[in-house]
């Protein structure tokens, strides 16, 4: 019981960190149905940029840890946005109107960009972040052991979370996203300008993105060039989950891959922790083809 | 002669001819790109021609090598004898994993595929049965033996892989234009009108898969034989992105097309190995830009046209 709910903490903290990068996918793919497989390495630049704001600036020092990084994380969302704005207005707005495809070569042509990008400036191998920074000690509750990490991990996605998820219901922006996500056509005849909610979509799921590429810098203290790769498609597969273009869907989605994952490592095998999140994705797709929370969709007339 | 065909013997020849100029390590580059353009081809049934979105050819790729390897190093047997027994493997293989999946559309499809291609790597690396090897593979698959002729230099093996590659393309080319290429081609563009049209969609597209995955298997079975050494890290996820981009990149549902893809997909990067590092971030960039320019492939197919000169005449108002 006591390692169910540890593995239980542990799988949820990185469920909250494939939310947030699934967030992205979903947001993309609700707007475009395009597969945004550069969003990935946009995790990765977040957390590179995060790294070396957080070795050149010191911010931490002078602003206390919490404080320092949370400024920190602010940073590295607005850089990231950007990055996630260009992205979309080179590689895949003048795709806008060609067969799907080339949109997804597109977005792995831009992925490869990234990746090497970031093995340029950065070098090949692993890169370390500082671990002292945040408190590394554990509270004990109801007998099980969680280390403070954990639940501040938790806690942030939770919160980028709600917040979004406020975003997109209360103001009118959110409406619009809302609105081109259901029908792009009808959106523009209503008066919603599409490519602005399309940019907006690209400022807000790289953003996301990024942080989450922070926290796992800070969480487990190494970082790698190609680690974009494994976590986008472990997002990915925690939006098609949830049910793709379902920013709810993308939540439930990430925290319960985070848990499958824990859980099967612990209970089933270790090495075979990645096959299971497939299994269990495969199973999903055959048994319920639109995802935990998708609603079913006609096919195209 | 049409210049088409001009060009078709002009680059056969060519072909033919380059191992006499270059040295051991370029007729290998040839090796990879003939191994990839057979892979491409393979998978262009699928995707190209019957417009299934599928990112997971490296699972197919690594069921024929793996037959290869463990038969050929278990029982002896030798390497070519295995060519059809692979290509099996790879095609019941792919039956079993289609069927569930094959009604999927689009982007499901795509993200499942991927995720067959995870899981049969992740098995392979963690020994599955115990027959694999593990992380480290298998190795020391025997040369294949031909009229008594032991395939060793990348020389011998380029005349092996450019004869594999030519009958490819051969019965490639009249699938395409065969009632079976019709009806994927029917199936690509109109689903619905297809099964209206009282084609079986289920079941081409089932077909479809397996003789994509088939023709993959055998292509493992050549790529074992080559490399003599298989492991995990052959067939993983990037693997199937590599042969992808050669049918988007090149022209999806064009021979010429995936075979131009496979030679600037694996050649560029070899051609500019100087540039070490920077190279990718410019085979990226580039990536972006052809498709942004030319978004349906390098050379896309040319739409199908009939002869309607049997009808005995042709009412006013219908073009040709």
């Amino acid at each position: 019981m006591q390692l169910f709910l540890e593995q239980l903490t542990n799988g949820l903290a990185v469920g909250g960190i494939y939310a947030l990068i699934a967030l992205g996918y979903t947001m993309v793919y609700g707007v475009l149905k395009l597969i945004n497989f550069a969003h990935g390495d946009l995790f990765t630049i977040g957390a590179y940029l995060g790294l070396t704001l957080l070795l050149s600036l010191g911010l931490t020092d002078h602003l206390g840890p919490l404080a320092g990084i949370a400024v920190l994380a602010a940073m590295v969302m607005g850089l990231v946005a950007v990055i996630g704005a260009l992205l979309e207005r080179v590689a895949y707005r003048p795709l806008r109107t060609s067969p799907r495809l080339s949109a997804v070569v597109s977005a792995l042509g831009a992925s490869i960009f990234f990746q090497n990008a970031v093995m340029l400036l950065y070098g090949a191998r692993f890169r370390v972040f500082p671990h002292d920074l945040l408190p590394t000690t554990a509270i004990t509750l109801f007998g099980v052991n969680i280390p403070v990490m954990r639940i501040i991990l938790f806690a942030t996605s939770l919160l980028l979370m709600a917040g979004l998820y406020a975003f997109v219901q209360k103001t009118r922006t959110g409406m619009a996203i809302r609105a081109a996500a259901i029908d792009q056509g009808a959106a523009k005849l209503m008066g919603i300008d599409v490519n602005r909610v399309i940019m907006y979509v690209f400022l807000i799921g790289p953003a996301l993105g990024g942080v989450a590429g922070l926290m796992v810098g800070l969480y487990y203290g190494q970082i790698n060039f190609t680690m974009g790769w494994v976590y986008g498609l472990k997002a990915f597969t925690a939006a098609i989950l949830g049910g793709i273009g379902n920013i709810p869907g993308a939540m439930l989605g990430g925290l319960l891959l985070g848990v499958i994952e824990a859980m099967g490592a612990t209970y089933i095998s270790m090495a075979w922790k990645d096959a299971i999140s497939f299994l269990v994705l495969i199973l999903i797709l055959i048994f319920r083809p639109t995802g935990i929370l998708g609603e079913r969709v006609a096919d195209k007339v | 002669m049409k210049p088409a065909t001009v060009l078709n013997i002009v680059v056969v020849a060519v072909l033919l001819m380059a191992p006499y100029w270059l040295n051991p390590y370029w007729v290998d580059v040839l090796n990879s790109i003939g191994l990839y353009a057979v892979l491409a081809l393979s998978l262009n049934i699928i995707l190209g021609y019957a417009g299934l979105f599928h990112m997971g050819h490296a699972a197919f790729f690594a069921m024929g090598t793996y037959t290869t390897a463990i038969l050929n190093t278990q029982f002896g047997i030798p390497v070519l004898w295995l060519l059809p027994l692979s290509g099996l493997a790879a095609g019941a293989f792919a039956m079993i994993v289609a069927r569930p999946i094959i009604h999927l559309r689009g982007d499901y499809l795509l993200i499942v595929t991927i995720g067959i291609v995870e899981i049969v790597r992740i098995a392979l690396v963690n020994n599955v049965f115990g027959i694999t090897g593990g992380a480290n593979g298998i190795f020391g698959i025997s040369r294949p033996h031909l009229f008594g002729h032991v395939i060793r230099t990348p020389h011998e093996f380029y005349y092996l892989i450019f004869a594999f590659a030519a009958a490819t393309v051969l019965l490639f080319v009249r699938l395409e234009n065969s009632r079976f290429g019709r009806a994927l081609n029917y199936i690509r563009e109109d689903d619905t009108a297809a099964e209206g049209s009282g084609i079986d969609t289920a079941h081409y597209k089932l077909v479809a898969f397996v003789l994509g995955a088939f023709w993959a298997g055998m292509a493992g079975n050549i790529f074992a034989a080559k490399m003599t050494i298989v492991s995990p890290e052959s067939f993983t996820f990037w693997e199937s992105v590599v042969m992808f981009t050669i049918v988007i990149l090149g022209g999806s549902g064009n021979i010429r097309g995936v075979l131009l893809g496979a030679f600037l997909i694996i050649g560029l990067p070899e051609v500019f190995r100087e540039f070490a590092g920077a190279r990718m971030l410019f085979f990226g960039a580039a990536m972006v830009v052809m498709m942004i320019f030319r978004p349906k492939g390098i050379l896309p197919p040319r739409a199908r046209t009939y002869c309607l000169d049997f009808l005995p005449e042709t009412p006013k108002g219908i073009g040709r």
